[in-house]
């Protein structure tokens, strides 16, 4: 019986080895540190930045003067009932945007998904294209754009939220579908059941606390972002807070900052109760 | 034989449940689209299907004129250059509360509970770090374009100090829930904390420390755009003036422009974390 020989990590001894040197043209990890610090010094070196004027007394005193504000919110009656309606604006952007866009993006995942092997989904890569193509437009910029043809106010806000959301949404329901157990589908198929029943019946069901699930994660991001979205004129809380900053009165700006991490924090915790009362 | 036969039913089961939802949902949208002055008729009013039409229609055909073109890889170059320059800051700020917040360099933990002291200031470091972040950096861009200016500046303070709150709180997690064990054998022997974290914990979780450095300076990339239309500078800042000029071919090739950014900073990101495993 003759034994295999042994592979040389195996030996109980290995010999002695030098450590790697240490650059070595080969190592990629050395080339990517350097590309890193080069793509660092560059950006500092481009940028004209004015250390000179971050840290100069006047912005200092300017700084602690608008801590020293901030720290003490703004709390007269009128402003507040203003802050309250500013909320619920936001509020009502935030989740609106989000419902239109889990119906928009349903409606578009059913042409991006590919639901059996014999299905052509002719409209796969194009709908894909096109729910990129939103999806790589931010909000703000959504928001931006849509002031040309909605004009100012909280309209303008929660379609930007709608149409970035659905780009987001419409491709993660698709991998929803797609990734969903053919099995209840192909029965029902092979019955000759029509296609938008088969998705009714056997896909939808599989699926839905999936979908709720994401809906409720990008409504959490969706508060995030209508509430910064009116600095652009897009409504609710952005719009009040650029306002008030706008004329230095920081104390109100410390109420609306106030307001805006509620606002949050409210909409995380009321979605993650729904989440577990929905998901078990 | 026979077989029973259900007799279909008449009508949905879950009907009375399924109209309940449905008017639930109506009286919780309702004042929605009031608070939204949700009218989508003003979109095809006539004035202002005029203005709209008129910027697509400039809008179609992006600007391709060589020196528009050279302004706008400039600007591109500069959202990229906010992005990094503010990450670098946001690591410099980062990894000094992360090891002072991380409960894995604890001495006092090694035999029990921690003492209170080190604790109170570890829940100290990790409430500044909740602030940090919990203010959008687009407010921080909006306070600082008021102390030192429009330009990059703010852009880079403002993104720094928002990044600098999530890798702090992402690291200290990063570091909780990885292998600790050579790290306590280390405190145990008598190690400083700095050694321990040098050849314990950060070994074994530079992985992970690094994947989502990379994705962070990803997600930066596509703020500092955004941070541009407060006035910080970048790809941005040129957007916000076309568009308030309605100079539709100007958009169209800035519009580009960000999504080839966007989708190169992806593609060197997750090739990056790919290979990184």
């Amino acid at each position: 019986m003759n034994a295999a020989p042994l592979p040389p990590d195996d030996i109980a001894h290995p010999p002695f080895k030098t450590p790697p040197p240490i650059f070595n043209a080969r190592c990629l990890a050395c080339w990517l540190m350097a590309s890193v610090l080069v793509l660092i010094v560059a950006s500092f070196i481009s940028l004209d930045l004015k250390w000179a004027q971050v840290f100069s007394l006047e912005s200092m005193r300017r700084m602690g003067r608008f801590v020293g504000e901030l720290l003490a919110p703004a709390t007269d009656t009128k402003f507040l009932v203003r802050l309250v309606v500013a909320s619920a604006e936001t509020l009502a952007m935030s989740a609106l945007g989000t419902v239109l866009a889990a119906i928009f993006g349903l409606l578009l995942a059913l042409p991006a998904s590919r639901t059996h092997a014999d299905d052509r989904a002719l409209a796969r890569q194009p709908t894909r294209l096109v729910l990129n193509a939103l999806r790589s437009v931010p909000e703000l910029v959504w928001a931006a754009l849509l002031l040309i043809s909605a004009g100012l106010g909280p309209f303008a806000g929660t379609v930007a939220l709608a149409v970035h959301t659905t780009g987001v949404l419409g491709r993660l329901f698709a991998e929803a579908i797609e990734n969903a157990l053919p099995g209840p589908a192909f029965a029902l198929r092979v019955q000759g059941v029509a296609k938008g029943r088969v998705f009714l019946y056997a896909t939808l069901p599989q699926i839905v606390p999936q979908l709720l699930s994401y809906t409720l994660y990008r409504w959490e991001n969706n508060i995030r972002a209508a509430a910064v979205l009116g600095v652009v004129g897009a409504g609710g809380l952005g719009q009040m807070l650029a306002f008030h900053l706008g004329l230095f009165q920081m104390s109100e700006t410390s109420s609306i900052l106030i307001a805006m991490i509620l606002l949050v924090t409210m909409v995380d915790f009321g979605s993650y109760l729904l989440r577990r009362a929905l998901m078990g | 034989m026979a077989v029973a036969t259900l007799a279909p039913p008449s009508r949905d089961p879950a009907w009375a449940r399924r109209v309940f939802w449905a008017s639930v949902a109506v009286v919780l949208l309702a004042p929605m689209l009031v608070a939204t002055e949700f009218e989508p008729w003003v979109l095809v009013e006539p004035h202002n299907l005029k203005v709209t039409l008129r910027f697509l229609d400039s809008f179609i055909v992006p600007k391709v004129e060589p020196e528009f073109l050279g302004m706008v890889v400039r600007e591109a170059w500069r959202t990229v250059a906010i992005a990094t320059a503010g990450v670098t800051l946001a690591l410099a700020l980062a990894i000094p509360l992360t090891l002072a917040s991380t409960a894995a360099l604890s001495v006092s933990a090694l035999s029990g509970r921690m003492h209170a002291l080190p604790f109170l200031l570890r829940q100290a470091v990790r409430g500044l770090l909740i602030v940090l972040r919990s203010v959008p950096e687009l407010v921080w861009a909006l306070v600082f374009v008021r102390v030192v200016g429009l330009g990059p500046t703010a852009g880079v303070l403002a993104i720094a100090l928002t990044y600098s709150g999530m890798l702090g709180k992402v690291y200290g997690e990063i570091l909780e829930s990885g292998e600790t064990h050579a790290t306590t054998t280390l405190l145990r022997n008598g190690s400083g904390r700095l050694q321990a974290f040098l050849y314990g914990l950060l070994p074994t979780n530079a992985p992970e420390l690094t994947s989502y450095t990379v994705y962070r300076w990803e997600c930066a990339i596509r703020s500092s755009a955004v941070l541009g239309f407060v006035g910080a500078g970048g790809l941005g800042q040129q957007m916000d003036v076309s568009m308030k000029m309605f100079a539709g071919a100007e958009v169209s090739t800035m519009l580009l422009a960000f999504m080839l950014l966007v989708w190169l900073a992806d593609l060197v990101s997750s090739t990056l974390r790919e290979a990184l495993g």
